[in-house]
């Protein structure tokens, strides 16, 4: 029983999904391996080699998987499909994207964003945006499984030095074709890596505002994030978003201001350790899974708070 | 070019779900349904693309059990031509429906098939991507800007860091994103036109495709709840809090 993992990663280095990853495929029993496929992608695989508990790692490189579409990673996936008993993958955009392509294509079902593993080939998952948990059993062959990552801690940089073998790239499809993006380059931690977050909801107003909680952020090494109400309202672009279908977050700290708690939201941000909510409106469904709440002006408490945090920090 | 999309009738999501207490599901008896939100953008965006002429023809399918029939009549309400339901009382899993999909494309040919991401039901996310795989076709998921040509289709999509924008080859297979388009409601006129519109009602085993499900589910469970609630006067307190009780900062 050999389980491979499916790397995401940015050339350079690991994405922090993987280590989480490999937590989930640890916990299926058997060796684990990982992918890294990309163009000029060696740097990660050597990444990938340290982390504890992987026992090989399978490095592809070819430039038609430079920006890890679907239809090629799926094919390269499917190539080595069948040395595995279990195939894994973050949850995340780049997982969702392709996994389920491999599945269709083995004949298995794929279980989606797993939070736990009972069992070799029995799961559990979360459903209706949290509010519900499913154990499923797969009776597949192949398992094809995708990881939450907030379930799951990261696998550790550890001593680890597991073997690099390169491995055979199909030819590409031709189907798809890479025009361009923008991706948005953080001077802070990434939302879904980070310890602590602060997030804003439509209570913000407007964009300028979120510069407040910037401030606070910078203070706490925090990340920023925002409710898909703020995003719709085009105060913040998309991949701010917290909630069922942005991102979801479990950090240390959570701190929400200006968001009333829509159950879309707290989908994705419940499992934080301590959260925090600042809200004028007293009866906001937020307060009831705050673990400290702040009834008030948030333009009056922000900048409060942000004052007392630079004060009591300062003393360390 | 004709377009086909993709119609999941489920749980209002507005409603609060209620885990049965058997463990078996979630209570769905006298439960308010509707078509699933994403699957309206892409209706909305079907119907936008035949306005703009890029389209001619919008076909709305349905899978599993008769109720399926009123969403396909709000998707033609909204401004499809006709529909097709698939009936089946089988709990349909996205590989079963990705096999029915790709039987009625062997004899509808539409140039694109549209769907939404996922369902707020199952949350699985993987319809759209497994329905691409078995026809071979390209696709393009968490779409938040579709610009069709006669022979390609450049779209926009949601990625964890941002936005990326790919060009596909037609026929292929769009998943919608939340920001796609607003879709619109269905006026009293179009919705009694809509009754008049077809509705052809096939079955998996008329298309010869085996839906029964992969996965047993053992249990649904309520998660753990979190307590909360607890107010504070001042931001003193909160930061004390978060230093020397939570230990968080």
């Amino acid at each position: 029983m050999t389980s491979l993992v499916v790397a995401e990663h940015d050339g350079k280095s690991l994405k922090g999904a993987t280590g989480h990853a490999v937590t989930a495929a640890i916990a299926m029993g058997g060796d684990v391996h990982v992918l890294v496929a990309g163009a000029g992608c060696r740097a990660a695989a050597e990444e990938a080699a340290k982390l504890d508990g992987v026992a090989k790692v399978l490095l592809a490189d070819d430039a038609s998987l430079e920006h890890g579409a679907a239809e090629e990673i799926a094919a390269l996936v499917l190539s080595l499909a069948k040395d595995y008993s279990h195939l894994v993958t973050p949850a995340t955009t780049f997982g969702k994207n392709f996994m389920p392509r491999v599945a269709a294509i083995l004949d298995v079902a794929q279980i989606s964003d797993i939070s736990a593993v009972i069992a070799p080939d029995i799961f559990e998952r979360p459903i209706y945006a949290g509010n519900a948990i499913a154990r499923v059993q797969s009776r597949d062959p192949i398992k094809v499984v995708t990881v939450r990552s907030t379930a799951f801690a990261s696998a550790k940089a550890g001593s680890g030095n597991a073997p690099i073998d390169t491995v055979a790239v199909p030819a590409s499809s031709g189907l798809t074709r890479f025009v361009g993006n923008a991706i948005a380059r953080l001077e802070r931690p990434e939302l879904t890596a980070a310890r602590i977050i602060v997030s804003g909801g439509r209570g913000m107003q407007s964009g300028d505002n979120f510069k407040l909680l910037e401030s606070l952020a910078d203070k706490l090494g925090a990340a920023v994030g925002a409710s898909r109400a703020a995003v719709d309202s085009g105060f913040v672009p998309n991949d701010y978003q917290v909630g069922q279908t942005g991102k979801i977050v479990a950090p240390e700290l959570y701190i929400a201001v200006g968001i009333s708690g829509a159950i879309q939201h707290l989908a994705g941000m419940k499992d934080s350790k301590v959260i925090v909510a600042i809200n004028k409106d007293e009866e906001a469904p937020i307060f009831q899974i705050a673990d400290y709440g702040l009834v008030g002006d948030l333009f009056q408490i922000v900048p409060a708070l942000d004052a007392e945090l630079a004060k009591k920090l300062a003393n360390r | 070019m004709k377009l086909l999309v993709a119609v999941k009738r489920v749980i209002d999501y507005n409603v609060k779900i209620r885990v049965k207490a058997d463990k078996t599901g979630v209570e769905t008896a006298n439960v308010k349904m509707s078509m699933n939100p994403f699957d309206e953008i892409a209706v909305e965006e079907a119907i936008r693309l035949k306005e703009a002429g890029a389209a001619k023809e919008i076909v709305a399918v349905s899978m599993g059990p008769q109720g399926c029939q009123e969403t396909i009549r709000t998707a033609l309400a909204m401004g499809a031509d006709r529909g097709i339901h698939v009936l089946t009382d089988i709990a349909l899993e996205p590989l079963a429906v990705a096999k029915l999909l790709k039987a009625i494309i062997a004899k509808e040919q539409p140039g694109l098939v549209i769907l939404g991401k996922q369902a707020i039901d199952d949350d699985c996310n993987q319809t759209g991507q497994m329905l691409a795989a078995l026809m071979n076709w390209p696709q393009a998921t968490f779409a938040s800007k579709l610009k069709l040509t006669a022979e390609t289709a450049e779209v926009t999509r949601e990625v964890d860091g941002g936005l990326e924008t790919i060009a596909i080859k037609l026929p292929a297979v769009v998943t919608t994103d939340l920001r796609l388009n607003e879709p619109r409601y269905a006026s009293l006129p179009n919705i009694m036109k809509a009754k008049k519109k077809t509705i052809d009602q096939t079955t998996p085993e008329a298309l010869d495709v085996n839906v029964q499900p992969r996965l047993t589910t053992l249990q649904v469970t309520e998660p753990v709840k979190r307590q909360g609630g607890k107010k504070l006067g001042s931001v003193e307190e909160l930061v004390d809090k978060l230093m020397h009780e939570a230990q968080v900062i």
